[in-house]
Formats: C-alpha cells, structure tokens, sequence
C-alpha cells in the first residue's frame, strides 16, 4: 500500500504544510508493518529512523535489570516515537512492541535532517511534539521518584474492598491513578509491586487482598 | 458467564484499536459498533482500556479479601 496523503496530514509533524510539500517529502517515507507482540525496536540499538504509528498502537516501555517492564507511552495513529535519539544521534532510549496489528510510516535518519532544513514549518512542528514529550516524561519521573505511590494504592484497595464496610467499589486502573494523583502506568506497577510482596494477589478481574497486615504496613511506610 | 471488559457506546468513537491489541478476539467492529464477544479466554490484562483513546472501555477490578493465614 502506497503511503497516504491523508494520513501524513494527520501527523503533528506535518500541521500546516503545504501539500506540495508533503507530496515531495512522500518519497522519503517508508513503511513497515508489524503484528501484535513483535518487537519494533529495541533498547539500546542504534537509531536509525523516525517512526509515525498511521493505524494500530505500539507501546514504548524500558526493562529493568529484574525483567519488570515499565510502560512510558502508548503512541496511537499519528504520534511518533524514537524521535529523540534520531535527532540526538544516540541510541534508542526504550523498546517497542507492537500491540496489535500496526503500520508505520517511517524516515530515515539522514533523509530527516534535509526534511528539517528545507522546512521550517515542520522544525517547529517537531519542536513541539518534543515540548509535550518531555512534559509527559517529567510528570512520570515525579511520580516514578518523589511519590510513594505504592502505599497510596495499598490505601485504595483497604478503602475499597468488599466485606466489613459493605460492598466494595469496583476500580479500573485508570480511576485507582486518578485517585492516587499518579498515571495509569504507575497503579500497573505499583499492583504487580504489591502482588511480589505477597499482600495481594491478581486473578484476571479480582485483587485478591492475600495478607491485610502486609498490605496495612505498606500503606503506613513513610515516604 | 465471564466477567468481561464495559465499553461504554457514548464515548466510543470506534476506532477499532481496542480489536487489534485483543489476544484472545474478544473485541470486534460490528456495523461500526465496538461489540464485546463473550469469553473465557480474557485474561484482564486491560490493553483494551490502556489503548482507547476515549476512555470508552473500563475493565474494572473488585477488590477482595481472602487471607490465607
């Protein structure tokens, strides 16, 4: 499949360029299809292209030391990723898998600085998607390092569970971070924390609370 | 019957990319709609809810004790 007009114009790389000059930057643009769980990058490997994901989503996360993976963004059509090291000409600073079916636009790495020096529309452009990246970074760095989030979603689940208190509320993941004032990615790690420690336990759509005690004493740790 | 992933039609754009990260196709476009299709295979991993762009997909956890001691 020929790479699409209508989809390069979705991209906040190409916000407000002529179609001109879209169509001239078209014959630089690759693609790469790839299914669900298979690796498009990884860690550490030397960069070679800038990625656009044009239909499907692919997760960018980092593996530490122990194989516990912590999820930094999931990029959906019209976002990009490994732009950073692209630009800095260092290696790529996280893995990424693909999470279903996806197709991705790409450009070379060479081919990107003549498109940034021949237009500058497309520099600012770029220099705002990097803005906003690393706005979303440093939140996650906030919440990865100044917070104990753990004992906040310890908290949660004792304020939440069914029994002597009556019926629990159900959560999602999404509305635990809410309330933990942190992002969804961080309540995933911080259960998977939890259930390592053995206070609870995860059974497809139950949390198991294993060892009240346990889980009382994360919560009352002090940061 | 299994437990099984809430969307909610009101914020559902239907996009689709909750379909493609399914592992076990318990989610399809019918007539455009986000339809959820029973089965035990969903293991809760919540790419589904991770992944939409709308918040339209909730897989919500009860919270349970059962201590062991």
């Amino acid at each position: 499949m020929a790479v699409q007009l209508e989809v390069l114009k979705s991209i906040p790389y190409f916000f407000n360029v002529s179609l001109a000059e879209l169509e001239s930057i078209r014959k630089l643009v690759f693609e790469k299809a790839a299914d669900r769980g298979q690796m498009i990058l990884f860690e550490g490997e030397p960069a070679q292209s800038v990625y656009f994901v044009a239909s499907g989503a692919v997760k960018v996360f980092k593996t530490s030391a122990e194989g516990k993976e912590q999820i930094l963004n999931i990029i959906r059509p019209g976002e990009s990723f490994n732009d950073v090291p692209v630009f800095d000409g260092g290696a790529n600073p996280a893995s990424v898998r693909a999470m279903g079916p996806v197709l991705l636009y790409g450009i070379r790495k060479s081919d990107m600085g003549a498109i940034l020096r021949d237009h500058p529309q497309i520099t600012l452009n770029v220099i705002k998607v990097l803005a906003r990246r690393v706005r979303h970074l440093v939140s996650l760095v906030e919440d990865l390092s100044f917070k104990r989030v753990i004992g906040r979603v310890a908290r949660i689940l004792l304020e939440h569970v069914d029994g002597e208190m009556g019926p629990g509320t159900r959560l999602t993941q999404q509305e635990m971070a809410a309330m933990a004032g942190t992002a969804r990615e961080v309540v995933g790690r911080s259960l998977k924390a939890l259930e390592e420690e053995g206070a609870i336990k995860l059974d497809r759509h139950r949390i198991i609370i294993t060892d009240k005690e346990a889980l009382r004493k994360i919560m009352e740790a002090p940061p | 019957m299994a437990e099984m992933p809430i969307i909610d039609p009101e914020k559902c754009n239907g996009c689709g990319l909750c379909v493609g990260v399914c592992h076990y196709h318990a989610l399809a476009v019918v007539n455009k709609i986000i339809t959820v299709i029973q089965t035990v295979e969903c293991d809760w991993c919540t790419d589904c809810e991770a992944v939409c762009p709308t918040g339209a997909i909730s897989c919500p956890f009860e919270i349970i004790i059962q201590e062991t001691a």
